[in-house]
């Protein structure tokens, strides 16, 4: 349906740079996630894209055109908001007709639409209830559906489950999913929640003060953060400083650490790929440390283990709990991974 | 409990209304004099038909009460979207600026007016106390106004721009619905501000010409008679029974 495509977009507030050259492209039908910590830029760009934010410079294309110049009101989109922002004073119903009735559709032909899209986000029958008088992902649907039936170009989500507790927004999520793959419109979609946006989007991007850090599928950046900020953001990561070597680096006392890909000098091991107390292999970087917490969640085990070398932050493991025996605190293990899983990043 | 309960809502209802309610019986009695035993006669709204100044002064106070309420209305609720919707240099000075007007006294303020339209040569009249009215509740009107619209944030008009709905039809189909009870409080406000004006309209009012407070004054210092019982019994009657229909469609102080 839509690919819409933002060139070198810059926005600031006074002295604060809240989108910073910001280029990037949303594919026709796809589920683009945009995730960053607050203040990150990412919902500046969202409202960019659906015209409540002009751009101090760069261009905004939908399909090619440029809508640099058109009102939010003519650009065909759909917007759910964080707040949901159902009009209060109207029944569901007429929540769900005013973008119908705005533009001046027939009477029977928005009342067909109403039915059609209360059964799409199984509010079938309740029409006829006026908005405080759902529950939150009630509501929440209803606001999804009063985007989709104008059958906009693009539907912009912003942390649309952000209000949602957790059972409701595990729902929700699968739900959104399944109505976004059944209409097959472009969604793009804000959040701050790393596992939502992993779970949902056929591809991330991660904003960071203004700029995108890394683009791409779930796995790629989870699998291949290429900076600091993308491993630590996006789950969590155990970082190695140190002196770039020919296929690696080398800590302050002489370990080698092996590097999948050339280091600068930084890199980054994912805690569920650490195993401990293996015997090292050639393909495996090892390290010894003292475990200074495990906590036992039944099938696997997080430790915290200290390792002089690393400095003050402990490493992290997550271990399937296999053995069923624990390192207790105090126990002196050997951390081994694979250096295929050690990834250079960028600062 | 329940006993205390009821006793101090029906103190606190006494306190309010007793002196109205004897106000409003001594207009039925014949007696001029609030004499007892009570005598049941509607001689005092009789002698009330035939008082041509009394009637005359509370028409005035009616229409200039009606229209410097619908003007003040209008007004304020404009400034208060505009207050609301933008940011500007000097709004804080703006809004702060809204209070003073409440809080000092009318008798500064109509001492003031009455200077500042002689010296424009506004003069004095029925049309400087209208002019006078709509500056006194402009201020009550913005803040009401004001209070409801904080109530939602921009987002409701954002959603119907991204529904497609022309500003226009935004402001129509969803700011006004929104605000309704806020401007219809800030109008009964301006209205009672309006009608209630008492030292302003005598500062302001030209000699023969009058509003009902202005009248009202003026009769008693010439000597009391139950006519003024009569009429005030009126107008309470009118103004409680506009508040009573109003509530009945809008529930204050919040969502409906």
């Amino acid at each position: 349906m839509t690919t819409i495509s933002v060139t070198s977009v810059s926005k600031s507030y006074g002295a604060f740079r809240a989108l910073d050259d910001v280029s990037i492209e949303f594919r026709d039908g796809e589920f683009f996630g945009l995730l960053g910590p607050s203040g990150s830029g990412k919902t500046t760009l969202l409202r960019a894209i659906a015209g409540f934010v002009t751009p101090d410079r760069g261009r905004i294309a939908f399909d090619g055109e440029e809508v640099d110049r058109t009102p939010v009101h003519k650009r065909r989109i759909g917007m759910v908001f964080q707040s949901y922002a159902l009009f209060p004073h109207l029944s569901v119903a007429r929540n769900l007709a005013f973008g119908l009735e705005v533009r001046g559709d027939p009477k029977a032909e928005t009342e067909r639409r109403i039915e059609e899209y209360l059964a799409l986000v199984r509010l079938a029958g309740l029409g006829g209830r006026k908005p405080r008088e759902l529950s939150g992902g009630q509501q929440q649907r209803v606001a999804l559906a009063r985007a989709l039936i104008t059958g906009p170009r693009v539907l912009l989500l912003d942390e649309p489950l952000g209000a949602l507790d957790r059972k409701l927004r595990q729902e929700m999520q699968v739900e959104l999913r399944d109505i976004q793959r059944r209409t097959g419109i472009t969604t793009i979609f804000v959040t701050h929640d790393q596992e939502e946006a992993l779970t949902l989007s056929d591809r991330i991007a991660i904003i960071n003060e203004g700029r995108i850090v890394q683009v791409g599928s779930p796995q790629e950046v989870y699998e291949r953060p290429v900076s600091v900020f993308a491993a630590q953001f996006l789950g969590d990561a155990n970082l190695f400083s140190g002196k770039a070597t020919t296929g690696g680096l080398v800590l302050a006392d002489g370990t080698m650490i092996r590097v999948s890909g050339q280091s600068a000098g930084l890199a980054v091991v994912r805690p569920e790929k650490v195993r401990i107390g293996r015997s090292a292999g050639a393909e495996l970087n090892t390290l010894k440390g003292v475990v200074m917490q495990s906590v036992y969640s039944g099938a696997s085990v997080i430790y915290r283990v200290a390792v002089p070398v690393l400095g003050e932050t402990p490493f992290l493991a997550f271990v399937q709990n296999s053995s069923g025996e624990l390192h207790a605190p105090g126990s002196e293990v050997t951390l081994a991974w694979d250096a295929a899983h050690t990834m250079a990043v960028a600062p | 409990m329940r006993f205390l309960g009821l006793t101090y809502l029906g103190a606190i209802l006494a306190f309010l209304y007793l002196p109205i309610a004897i106000m409003m019986l001594m207009a039925f009695n014949q007696s001029p004099l609030y004499e007892l035993p009570f005598t049941f006669d509607l001689v005092w709204f009789k002698a009330l038909a035939g008082n041509e100044r009394l009637l005359t002064a509370g028409w005035n106070s009616v229409w200039i009460a009606l229209v410097s309420s619908a003007i003040a209305t209008s007004i304020g609720t404009v400034a208060a979207l505009g207050l609301a919707r933008n940011e500007f240099t000097g709004k804080r000075f703006l809004q702060l600026m809204l209070f003073p007007p409440i809080t000092i006294p009318w008798l500064i303020i109509g001492t003031a007016m009455l200077i500042f339209f002689f010296w424009t040569g506004v003069g004095r009249g029925l049309h400087a106390i209208l002019l006078g009215h709509v500056a006194l509740s402009l201020p009550y009107v913005i803040v009401v106004v004001g209070a409801r619209l904080a109530t939602h944030g921009p987002e409701l008009e954002e959603a119907a721009a991204s529904l497609g709905a022309r500003p226009a039809q935004a402001f129509f189909r969803v700011t006004v619905p929104l605000l309704a009870p806020g401007i219809v409080a800030a109008g009964m406000f301006a209205f009672a501000v309006s009608f209630d004006q008492f030292i302003i309209s005598y500062f302001l009012a030209a000699p023969g010409t009058s509003t009902l407070p202005v009248e009202i004054f003026t009769a008693i210092r010439k000597g009391f008679t139950p006519e003024i019982n009569a009429i005030s019994s009126i107008v309470i009657i009118i103004s409680m029974s506009l508040v009573l229909v109003v509530s009945r469609f809008y529930r204050f102080g919040g969502e409906r």
